[in-house]
């Protein structure tokens, strides 16, 4: 996983609370058994007026030339509720985007895009609106700085940077770029122990192997 | 010290401590389906990992395969016999078990891990699939994840979960016949909102979960996930063992009895404090129906919708008018305005034998037929399902309604690019999602338990059946 550190790019405001992952990447776009080729149908049902025909809706910030290259994410509460589709961060990070900042966000999600290297910033009401602001006001210039070592979004250079909050477990994982089948494989033996202990106390629990 | 059912289960399944939030939790089943799972497995097969223990891992088929009678490999989504070929490759290369299409165990994962006694109480089961919450309605530790995690959990036996706060709903009274537990998490959802339950694992409790058959406390904690909480769960009881005593994966004989003595004390102790708690009295509960694009957004049956202006704020208001633009309803009007195009019983949600005798019964009671114009359907959970529906004349009941009688499997709870309701129909379904395009494009999903769908079916419009 590409650890995340600094990121500074163009950010796409998309405030609606509740953002499900079947709107992020509705079933139909999930066409492979592959965790690529899904960047064309990001957000495919408000991205196009026909879906099938691609025909763009040109009123979708996606689509606006001054939202060219975003790759901040700006959202109202709840992202990613829903299915569990790991598919809306490949789709998320495949088009581009390396960080979401919203309010809040769903559990599943925020897992799967700590896993990916997506940074899910979560950022209080008030401080998020202030920030929408800023940057709708000219969105290719008005571009918006992350620093994940110190949890903190620059943006307005007037104004003072505002602090995002972040799990520390998840923070540390961003941070190093961690693989984690490969940190837990490192301690494998504490798997063996406890199953051998566990196995005294729940012995139902282990199917016999054929 | 007094311990919640939540913190007993963690601590049980907990291999280490990784920090002060994080632990390894070692993971007892991992089921997978060929919509995600296949990626998981091809994740593990491409950097030459293997499944650790590949007897706790179980795989099915139930998402992309067709309903349709006479179905095989090749499916109505395009490129869906991809995920069929590919998913039954990878459960062959890794050596897990893998119900395929014509296995008479075939079915919807979390209908079918019950059944088979693949979930039991007290065990922690993953799958990349985030209504596995379900199986909290037996007492199990168990919660969806990604493609990744799974991957994780395939490799390792464990998975590094950090640990979530604990919430009780208790509710208080009985439910009102002819009002499910289907009724009481969509009254709870709407009341907590779609992310009231977020970083919390919440237990279930109260009077009416203790008289809830453990097929509807499958049905409520299968919903846990729109509360965007990391879990829900159940207090193992009598009942529950009763359900898991005999099945095919489920312990017998001297383990049996050392399993269900256990089980007895998985519950919360007198006096455990939880980080939040909320109290319903749900004795006049009504049936809920939805009106707009998220499952908080419910009425009774026979309420107004809101008028998108009496909303909390502004940001609550823009959503609800959104919802309604897209449902095609305005505030003010009642469901039963609304003339129906089709009805969907089915899904992880109720397509378990309790709901189609429930929905069954209502047609044999009042001799209903599907309504002119109406297209239904009725969709069983698993092949058990179906076969002891059939025993009971129950998809004679159905098809003689007018409903079709389907193949086990997810079916229409949403639109993969096979089968599709389409553009603008309003649907009455017993599934567990409403949002914009769930169930197709244009596709106007109102979520309601099984009877109010088998009497909306037939009344031609939105309406919870009364006459009970």
């Amino acid at each position: 996983m590409t650890p995340f550190t600094q990121h500074r790019g163009v950010a796409l405001p998309l405030l609606r609370d509740n953002i499900d992952t079947d709107a992020i990447i509705p079933s139909r776009e999930m066409r492979t058994v592959s965790r690529s080729g899904l960047a064309a149908g990001l957000f495919a049902p408000w991205r196009y007026l026909d879906p099938d025909a691609r025909t763009p809706n040109p009123e979708f910030a996606l689509n606006q030339p001054e939202y060219s290259g975003a790759s901040i994410l700006l959202a109202g509460d709840n992202f990613g509720c829903g299915s569990s589709r790991e598919h809306a961060v490949w789709a998320l990070m495949e088009s581009g985007f390396r960080a979401v900042i919203a309010p809040s966000f769903a559990t599943i999600f925020c897992n799967n895009a700590l896993r990916n290297g997506l940074l899910t910033a979560a950022l209080t009401q008030h401080d998020l609106d202030v920030l929408v602001d800023w940057v709708s006001a000219d969105p290719a210039a008005h571009t918006v700085q992350l620093d994940l070592e110190a949890c903190t979004i620059e943006s307005d250079p007037e104004k003072e940077k505002k602090v995002f909050s972040i799990d520390p477990t998840a923070r540390d994982m961003l941070l190093k770029g961690l693989d984690e089948i490969g940190l837990t494989e490192q301690s494998i033996d504490l798997v063996t122990r406890f199953e051998e202990q566990d196995q005294a106390r729940r012995p139902w629990v282990y199917i016999a192997s054929d | 010290m007094t311990t919640t059912l939540f913190d007993k289960l963690w601590q049980e399944h907990e291999v280490t401590r990784l920090s002060e939030r994080q632990s390894l939790l070692y993971i007892d089943r991992i089921f997978l389906h060929e919509r995600t799972g296949s990626v998981a497995l091809n994740g593990l097969l491409e950097k030459q990992r293997s499944v650790r223990r590949r007897e706790h891992a179980f795989c099915t088929m139930d998402h992309i395969v067709d309903t349709l009678p006479g179905r095989g490999d090749d499916t109505l989504m395009p490129s869906g016999r991809d995920f069929i070929i590919a998913t039954r490759h990878a459960a062959h290369e890794t050596g897990i078990q893998l119900f395929d299409i014509a296995d008479a165990d075939q079915g919807i994962v979390h209908v079918i891990s019950p059944e088979l006694g693949i979930a039991l109480p007290g065990l922690s089961l993953i799958c990349p699939d985030s209504h596995t919450c379900t199986l909290g309605g037996l007492g199990a530790l168990a919660w969806g994840v990604g493609s990744t995690e799974a991957e994780h959990a395939l490799a390792t036996s464990t998975l590094r979960v950090t640990r979530p706060e604990t919430m009780r709903v208790s509710f208080a009274g009985l439910l009102s016949e002819g009002v499910s537990a289907k009724d009481l998490i969509l009254f709870t959802i709407r009341e907590l909102s779609a992310s009231g339950g977020a970083g919390y694992a919440i237990e279930f409790a109260g009077p009416a979960i203790d008289a809830l058959p453990v097929e509807a406390r499958l049905t409520l904690c299968n919903m846990t996930t729109e509360l965007s909480a990391f879990t829900g769960l159940i207090a193992p009881d009598q009942k529950v063992l009763d359900y898991c005593a005999g099945r095919r994966y489920a312990p017998q004989g001297e383990l049996w009895d050392q399993a269900a003595q256990h089980w007895q004390s998985l519950r919360s102790d007198e006096g455990a404090a939880f980080d939040e708690e909320h109290r319903f009295d749900i004795g006049s509960l009504k049936p809920q129906l939805s009106w707009g694009t998220s499952p908080q957004h419910c009425v009774d049956w026979d309420a107004a919708i809101p008028h998108a202006n009496d909303a909390p704020d502004a940001s609550a208001s823009a959503a609800w008018q959104r919802a309604q633009d897209y449902m095609g309803v305005t505030g003010g009007s009642q469901l039963s305005d609304y003339a129906l195009d089709a009805a969907f019983i089915g899904s992880c949600t109720n397509s378990r034998l309790s709901d189609l005798q429930l929905a069954a019964d209502y047609l044999a009671r009042t001799g209903h037929k599907v309504a002119k114009g109406v297209k239904a359907l009725c969709v069983p959970g698993s092949g058990q399902v179906k076969r002891a529906a059939e025993a009971e004349g129950l998809d004679d009941i159905f098809r003689s309604a007018g409903f079709e009688w389907r193949e086990p499997g997810c079916s229409m709870c949403f639109f993969a690019g096979g089968e599709s309701f389409g553009k603008g129909v309003r649907v009455a379904s017993t599934t567990n999602r409403n949002f914009e395009g769930r169930q197709g494009l244009g596709v106007r999903t109102h979520i309601a338990s099984p009877l109010t769908v088998v009497a909306s079916a037939c009344a031609g419009h939105l309406v919870a059946d009364t006459t009970v």
